[in-house]
Parts: structure tokens; sequence; C-alpha cells
């Protein structure tokens, strides 16, 4: 299990950081999200993932708080992910601007000669 | 305190939200009432940080109030905190805020869609970022302030911002994106982000677990000094400053502040000399960084031609006298970088103001082809043939005003006396070289702080020469360029900060206590953090 999220995080990290030093705007957009992707996979394994651990309840009883995983993790990943959607959909928008003003889509503008 | 005062803290994040959101909702057409919204607003939020700054003053050595939301126990609610330091920063932001306001309402509030709520998000997230006593919400702050900044910095458009645009707003996506490995990884050690329950643990924490936190705050600095435009991470500010409008880049070079806020608490409080194995974690980067980020700030404001760049180089030089300042570790030393921190952010907003004023009337280019004119060797005759007039042409009052303030922000930034500029560079220098005090017997100054001492009077001789080379092209060498069309409303926030700085030169006294004062509490080896779990 943790090799397979180190896998997951750590190619989903590599393509992003690969495709963010490409000079199209589509790519460095896709780029940003995959390392978002990775980062808040990242988040999430902070919080320590007990593996086949009880649900919250157990059976006739409230369960023990220190069985569980910590919720802590998933609401700092939560709101990653609402903000890092917010801010992917305002670069999308000065994306457009900058293909509307420049008539290409490199992102200085006009590709080196 | 009672009453309503206990909630002033959260005045300064509450005030600007509800007026950006109701701006928001309002038709551009108003944009009269939103212009009154918005003065009211920063008018409220300056008294709020003179309030507030007058309660931590008067609290005793080392103040912090605590402003639990919500009132839910520390270990699970939020909190703010307001020490000296935050009720300073937030009087600057509020003191920027309303220069941009004012200049923006000449013709710069048209100029595009929703520039009053945009600066009021700006504010807000200014504001939350230094009340916020908690890594996480100092995230969310981050990302308000930048959201806000990607439109106030495309504000007015045109293809110059939307391209600088692009690359600020990928950078710092990125730069977001490690401070959220920072905090994770900080959280996933400490099992806390309360900036005082972890200041509180840091000093107990077994070694195992040391290198993770150490790997966590690096990375999270990286972030703040993406933020602070620490070289080699700061290329992305002179063509975004240059670029964007000027009440915008008033307001930005706060903006750039905030990253040296950053960086300095968290230094200071996860890493102070109490913290045991991991004290000083970092100061020598942050030292050589800023050593380097001045050099290369020097350079650039040496080689550029035209002025908003020469103002974004001065933010640079600005940036990273304060980090290396702050890898110093002295309390002096950070008394006087926070002197400086307030009279060179005012300066640099004033400076990004003038510009345009200075501008404004000019051929595009004219600095260009001035500066090649120059390296040739042509257009000397010109001039020559100019003066046989007799005593001169008078100056019209608008140009003697204009070249006063240019006068008046060269000396800040330059550190040159009489103006505040000088104080604070004194001040630093004396917390170099006499940490302990005059007459206490020889010190040893460390080859990083010699360092420093060099970089700091170098980089005053080099803004000194390109503003005195930029006042000359742009204030005397023509002179029969045309006087530019100044409104009341747009000199006189160039004027309000100007005065500002002038104040700070004469009540240097009091206005150097409190800097100090706050100095020494950041320093304090029992910084009294704690409250966070709730004694209040």
């Amino acid at each position: 299990m943790e090799l397979i999220l180190a896998l997951a995080i750590g190619i989903l990290g590599g393509s992003g950081v690969w495709l963010l030093m490409r000079p199209r705007t589509f790519q460095l957009i896709i780029g940003l999200s995959l390392l978002s992707y990775a980062v808040n996979l990242f988040i999430f394994s902070m919080g320590r993932f007990p593996v086949g651990a009880a649900p919250i309840l157990e059976a006739g009883g409230k369960g023990d708080p220190a069985h569980f995983a910590d919720p802590l993790p998933q609401s700092l990943v939560l709101t990653a992910i609402v903000i890092g959607f917010a801010t992917t959909a305002l670069f999308l928008v000065v994306m457009l601007a900058a293909r509307g003003l420049t008539g290409g889509d490199h992102v200085d503008g006009r590709p080196p000669r | 305190m009672t009453g309503w005062l206990q909630h002033l803290a959260i005045l300064p994040i509450a005030l600007p939200l509800i007026a950006g959101a109701v701006m928001v909702a309002l038709d551009e057409s108003r944009s009269r009432l939103k212009a009154a919204m918005g003065i009211g607003s920063i008018l409220v939020m300056l008294a709020a940080a003179v309030a507030l700054a007058v309660q931590a003053h008067a609290g005793g050595a080392a103040a912090v109030q605590v402003y639990r939301l919500g009132n839910w126990p520390a270990s699970f609610g939020i909190v703010l905190m307001v020490d000296r330091l935050s009720a300073l920063l937030l009087l600057v932001t509020a003191l920027l805020g309303f220069a941009a306001l004012l200049y923006a309402l000449a013709h710069w509030q048209r100029m595009g869609a929703h520039f009053h709520a945009l600066l009021q998000f700006q504010l807000m997230g200014l504001n939350g970022a230094f009340l916020t006593g908690d890594l996480f919400n100092l995230f969310v702050f981050f990302e308000v302030l930048l959201a806000a900044s990607y439109g106030l910095a495309l504000h007015g458009s045109g293809v110059a911002r939307v391209k600088a645009g692009l690359h600020y707003i990928s950078m710092n996506l990125a730069a977001s994106l490690l401070f959220l490995i920072g905090v994770s990884m900080i959280y996933g050690v400490a099992g806390t982000l309360n900036m005082a329950d972890l200041a509180a643990r840091i000093p107990r924490m077994p070694a195992a677990d040391r290198p993770l936190l150490e790997a966590g705050a690096a990375i999270l600095g990286v972030a703040f000094l993406v933020k602070a435009a620490m070289w080699p991470l700061g290329f992305w500010l002179m063509p975004t400053y240059a670029a964007a409008s000027p009440p915008a880049a008033a307001i930005f070079s706060m903006m750039s502040k905030v990253g040296v806020y950053a960086v300095l608490r968290l230094v200071l409080l996860l890493f102070g000399p109490e913290t045991g194995v991991s004290a000083g974690f970092g100061s020598t980067w942050l030292m050589a960084g800023g050593v380097l980020t001045v050099i290369f700030g020097a350079i650039s404001v040496l080689g550029t031609q035209d002025l908003p760049r020469l103002a974004g180089g001065c933010v640079i030089i600005s940036s990273g006298t304060l980090l290396a300042a702050v890898g110093a570790g002295q309390t002096a030393v950070t008394g006087g970088a926070l002197f400086y921190l307030v009279s060179s952010a005012l300066a640099i907003g004033a400076l990004f103001l003038l510009i345009e004023l200075l501008d404004r009337g000019r051929d595009l280019g004219a600095d260009v082809l001035a500066v090649t004119a120059e390296a040739f060797g042509e257009g000397d005759d010109e001039e020559e043939q100019q003066g046989d007039d007799g005593i001169g042409v008078p100056i019209p009052m608008t140009m003697a005003t204009l070249a006063t303030c240019f006068l008046c922000c060269a000396l800040v930034l330059a550190g040159l006396p009489p103006l505040s500029g000088f104080i604070a560079k004194f001040a630093m220098l004396d917390g170099i070289l006499n940490p302990r005090g005059l007459g206490q017997g020889p010190v040893l100054v460390s080859p990083g702080s010699w360092s420093l001492l060099i970089v700091l009077v170098l980089s005053g001789f080099a803004t000194l020469l390109a503003m005195t080379r930029a006042g000359i092209r742009n204030l005397w060498a023509d002179a029969d360029r045309a006087v530019p069309r100044i409104g009341a409303v747009e000199i006189a926030p160039v004027l309000l900060l100007i005065f500002v700085c002038i104040g700070m030169t004469v009540a240097a006294g009091p206005v150097m206590r409190y800097m100090q004062a706050t100095a020494a509490a950041l320093h304090a080896p029992d910084h009294p953090r704690q409250p966070g779990r709730g004694a209040r």
C-alpha cells in the first residue's frame, strides 16, 4: 500500500515537473494539475494511514479514536483541492487571454526564433 | 479587555471581506459608491491597526493577544494572534492600501473590472497573513492575497501585463504547492500547525524526527522565499511589477514583504535559540541568499533603463536586505530591519505611484533612446545650443513637486540622511557592529555579518547612482518636455507616503523603540506564545 501510494505520488509529481518545464501553456496547466494531485496525495499520506484499522464505530461501542485516521490532513486536502481548483480556473482564463492577445500558446507569447 | 474591543483583531479581515463581497455585487457604473466604501473600509482598518498597535505596545514586554475564532478551544479551533509585529504590518498595509486606492480614483479604477473589490480582497489576504497564528491558515490567506493579486496584476489588461501575469501566476501556483508540501510535512512530524504549539513542541522533539521537520521547514521556506523574491527565485518580480498598473504595484510592494514576514516569524518561532539542536537552522542560507539577492538587485538597478524596472530592482534590494538581516539573527539588527521594512515599503509604494506621473507626457521608449544616445556620444550638441536663453526656464510647480518627491524616494531607498532610510540602515549597521550596545568591549563580527555590512553600503550606493541617473534624465534633461497634467488626487497619495517617511524620521526615537521592542519580543527566549492553549 505504502509503495503504491509512494509510486503514485512520485510519478504524478515527476510528470508534473516535466510538463511544467515545457513551453506550451497547455502543458503548463496540465503539469500544475498533476503536481497538485501529487501534493494532495502527499498531504493525505502525512496523516499516517493505518491499513485495515477499524472504522470509527465498533460493534456495540464507540470505538477508540486512536484507531482511525487523523481527520485533519483530510480537511487540509479538501481545502487544498478547492483552492487549487479555483486557481487553476483563474489561470485558465489568463491563458485564454494570453492566447487572444498574442495569438499563440507559447508561455513567452511567441516561440524563440 | 472587555466588550467589542476584544473583537478588534478580526476586523481587519472581516471588514474588507464584507466590503469586497458587496462591491462585487454592485454594478460597474456605481464606481463612486464603491470608492466611498473602499475609502471607508480602509480608514476603519487604519484606525483598527493603530488601536491594535497601541494595545500591543501597552501590553508589556511580550504581549500577544490571542483571538480564538468561534471561541473554540485552541487545540481544535483556529487562532489569530496580534503582537507588535502584526499590528505594525497591518498599519503599513492599510497606509499603502489607502494610497493605492486614492491614486486609482483618478483614472485607474475605470481601466478594468472590479478594481475596488480586488483591492479589498488583497488587503484582506495581507491582513490575514499577518494576523494568523496557524500555518495552514497562513496558506489560505496567502492564496487569498495571491488570487487577488493575479487580478490586480492583470488590471488594465494589455499584452505586457498578460504575458508577465502568466509567468507570475504559474510561478506562484508552483510555490503554493511547495507551501502545501512543507506544511503537511511539518504536520506529519509535529502533529500540530498552530504556531504556538509548534514552538512549544519542537524543543522536545526526538532526534529521529528532526530531519523531516527541517526538510519540511526548508520546503516551506522556499515557498516564502519565492514570494520574497530571493535570488534565484525572484526573476518573476521585475517584469510583473513593472507591467502592473501603478496602484497595483504600490500594494505589491507590501506583498513581497509578506514573504519576508513569514520567514521572520517561522525562523524565530521554530528555530529560535531555545529550540535545542535545530536552533539557527537555515540562517546561514538566509544570510547568503539575502546578500546575493541584494547584489542581484543592485546590478539590475544599475542595468535597467526604465523607471518601473528600477523600482522593481529596489523591491529586490529591499527583500534581500531584510532576508540577510533575518539571517543575522541578532535582536538589534532585526529591530533596524523592521524599521527598514516599513520605510522601504512606503518609499517603494510612493515610487511606483510617482513613476507613472513622471512618465506621463513622454514618448514611449524615450528612455531607451536617451541611453543609447548617451552611450554613442550623440545628442550633446543639441543641448549646448539650448543654453543661451539666459538664466534658464522657470520650473513649473508640478515638476518641482514631482522632483522633490522623487528626491525623497531616492534618499529613503538609498539610505542617505536625513530621511528614514538612513536611520534604518544606521540601526542595522549599528546592530551588526555593536550587538550589545556601545562600549561593551570588542565584538567578534562574523564573516556573514561583514558581507551584509558591505553589501548594505554598496547597494545604497548603487541605488543612489541609478536614481540620480534616472532623475537627471527624467526631470532635468529635456527642458522643453511637456508638463504632465496631474490631479491633486494623484499626487496626494505620494505625498502622504513620503510624509509618513518624514514622520518616521522626525519621530525616530519612539518608532525605533517600538521596533526594538518588537524585535526583543520576537527574539525573547521564553516567548509566551503558549496562550494558544487558551489562558485568555
